[in-house]
């Protein structure tokens, strides 16, 4: 670069862009998946589920599956997951996703199937269905948004907001002696024998994106192996029912979501596949 | 060469869901129709390859039901009353999304946990609706272990010629009785791709979704009155009845279901007595025989509406009569088949009490 772009205004920098010789196939480091339509995204400013969803449509391009994959969108704020990823979809009610992939992957069993859940539709409403989803060791993948709250109802109480955490429905905090205790339900689903890969990641920094990606990539493959249920959790943020900027809201996630829901592997399979 | 068997109605309606060639039936035990999931357990993948599921709950079920149906296959279901209640959520979603399949109530008595004994009660909830939202199933009522087979042939017909849930509403009795029954030749599985079903997004077509979430008004109500236009287009062309000595009737008794049945031999037994009745059964109760009977109103003495509940069928004779002809009612309850000789008696108090 010489001295003269460098102390080049921003307008010289935009016609720079505008220029066609800049805009070579070479020079693309990062451009939207094919798996994504042109909608855009409803989320929240800083919210995980464009995060999740971006990766969920990169692997999917890069194992090149879009014939062959059904998604299951769930009730909460990605409800409408099926305006953005451009695959067959099939949005389940509240709480029933991985029924609805059950019935979508026993009667094709050749296709990749899986549910993107929040923690309200996968951990309270929908138990009964992730865990007897998982204890059959359906062929599915199961991706699990956590981030303690009902975020589309407005901020209410979900089975894994922390204790003392506020929201609109524990306005003082989460009182574990009467409201019950923060649900590691990904625990839970790792002990049966049903399941074979449980994970847990973040989204909230780039590193752990890249490892949530690789999560999501291994739940994809693993399919192919018809061993059992694969589970990945992400633990996330909700800027706006939380009441933080984007910012603040990984930060408190870091501080406070992590301890309790710590990053990592919590099953893996034996054998890998490339 | 025809191929007759003495079976139970449960079992009939099973085997016949493995003929009518069924992709896959998703359930949970309930009396008094576990024999369905018990028989295709037993006999379905083996000869045809059909997925056979034993779901944790009727909730899971109909859910199963909703993402195997919008892959276009042929999928079905069956429970009983308390069981069909709490699939009703599901139900609403699936004829909003307009996905084929069929629905199987065998009825018990209720309300609440009840009997498990036959009752007519869930006539409202398979007719009206049921679940939340304006939405209507095509409900058709077998009388004979025969039908409970035949009918599970046409449901998958119907299901897809309008994309729409299909009830058979049965009851104990015709779930557990054996008959003679015909069954009709094993038809193959078919791999029919249809284009708006979630079978893997390909490269030459638009996406599928499979919802009932329409969050803009406008697109919402949109949907309803094509929903709605297609429940015209049924009652117009699939409303099916069966008469029995209606033509020189003075007096018409309906029922449908076991209950039509019994209502023929009270009807024999009366014209012994010198009365002429006749008895108007509806197979189809959605759509419903409107006009039959609103023709039948304006030119016989009276009818009278049998069922085994406390008369919810009869509202809907009642809104065919239009006051044209006096409509009386005798129903039991809780579980209790009436006798022919109980419904002849209450004719002779109601019907011709009145004259």
């Amino acid at each position: 670069m010489n001295e003269k772009q460098m102390t080049a205004p921003d307008s010289h920098y935009e016609q720079m862009i505008a220029e066609e010789s800049i805009c070579t196939t070479e020079n693309i480091v990062y451009e939207k998946p094919h798996t994504l339509t042109d909608t855009p995204f409803h989320y929240c400013p800083g919210c995980g589920h464009g995060v999740a969803h971006r990766l969920i449509a990169e692997v999917i391009e890069e194992m090149d599956i879009q014939e062959e994959t059904i998604g299951v969108a769930p009730v909460g704020c990605s409800v409408f997951a099926y305006n953005y990823l451009n695959i067959d979809m099939s949005e389940a009610a509240h709480g029933r996703a991985s029924a609805v992939a059950t019935g979508i992957k026993r009667v094709l069993p050749e296709k990749y199937v899986f549910s993107y859940q929040g923690d309200g539709d996968l951990a309270a409403i929908g138990t009964a269905e992730t865990i007897h989803t998982c204890n059959r060791g359906e062929n599915i993948l199961i991706i699990f948004i956590n981030n303690g709250i009902y975020g589309m109802t407005g901020g209410q109480m979900a089975p894994t907001t922390l204790s003392n955490m506020k929201s609109t429905t524990s306005p003082f905090g989460r009182d574990t002696n009467s409201m019950g205790y923060p649900l590691k339900i990904t625990e839970l689903i790792a002990a049966l024998p049903g399941t074979y890969y449980v994970t847990r990641q973040s989204v909230h920094k780039p590193l752990n994106v890249r490892k949530a990606k690789k999560a999501i990539l291994n739940g994809f493959q693993y399919q192919k192996l018809n061993r059992g249920t694969c589970f990945v959790e992400i633990v996330s943020n909700c800027p706006s029912n939380w009441k933080m900027t984007p910012v603040e809201s990984n930060k408190w996630l870091e501080d406070n979501m992590l301890p309790f829901y710590q990053l990592g592997d919590i099953k893996v399979p034996k054998e890998e596949i490339k | 060469m025809k191929e007759l068997k003495l079976m139970k109605g449960n079992e009939a309606l099973a085997e016949a869901a493995i003929r009518a060639g069924c992709d896959g039936y998703f359930g949970y035990p309930i009396t008094p129709q576990s024999e369905v999931l018990e028989y295709l357990s037993r006999e379905a993948t083996a000869r045809t390859g059909m997925v056979v599921l034993q779901a944790e709950s009727e909730v899971a079920s109909i859910n199963m039901v909703y993402g195997a149906a919008g892959t276009g296959k042929k999928i079905m279901t069956s429970s009983s009353s308390p069981g069909v209640s709490l699939m009703q959520e599901g139900i609403s979603y699936i004829a909003c999304a307009e996905l084929p399949c069929l629905l199987v109530n065998v009825n018990r008595g209720g309300p609440g946990l009840g009997t498990i004994q036959p009752s007519q009660g869930d006539y409202f909830q398979s007719v009206k609706g049921g679940g939340h939202g304006d939405y209507k199933l095509i409900v058709l009522a077998p009388s004979t272990v025969q039908e409970m087979s035949d009918f599970v042939k046409l449901s998958f017909e119907l299901a897809f010629k309008y994309r729409n849930p299909v009830m058979i509403l049965t009851d104990g009795a015709l779930g557990q009785m054996m008959e003679k029954v015909e069954l009709f030749p094993q038809q193959p599985r078919t791999n029919e791709i249809y284009p708006w079903a979630t079978t893997g997004k390909k490269h030459e077509r638009e996406r599928s979704i499979i919802t009932s979430l329409h969050i803009q008004p406008d697109k919402m109500e949109e949907i309803n009155i094509h929903l709605q236009e297609k429940y015209r287009t049924i009652e117009k062309n699939e409303v099916r009845f069966e008469e029995v000595d209606c033509e020189d009737a003075d007096f018409i008794i309906l029922g449908y279901g076991l209950v039509a049945r019994i209502c023929q031999k009270a009807a024999q037994l009366a014209r012994e007595k010198g009365y002429k009745v006749g008895v108007l059964r509806p197979i189809t109760l959605f759509p419903y025989p409107t006009d039959v009977i609103r023709a039948y109103s304006e030119k016989v003495k009276g009818m009278m509406v049998v069922e085994m509940n406390a008369g919810q069928m009869v509202e809907d004779v009642r809104l065919s009569v239009e006051g044209r002809t006096t409509v009386d009612f005798y129903g039991r309850m809780g579980g209790i088949v009436p006798t022919p000789e109980e419904i002849l008696e209450a004719f002779e108090n109601k019907v011709l009490g009145r004259k």
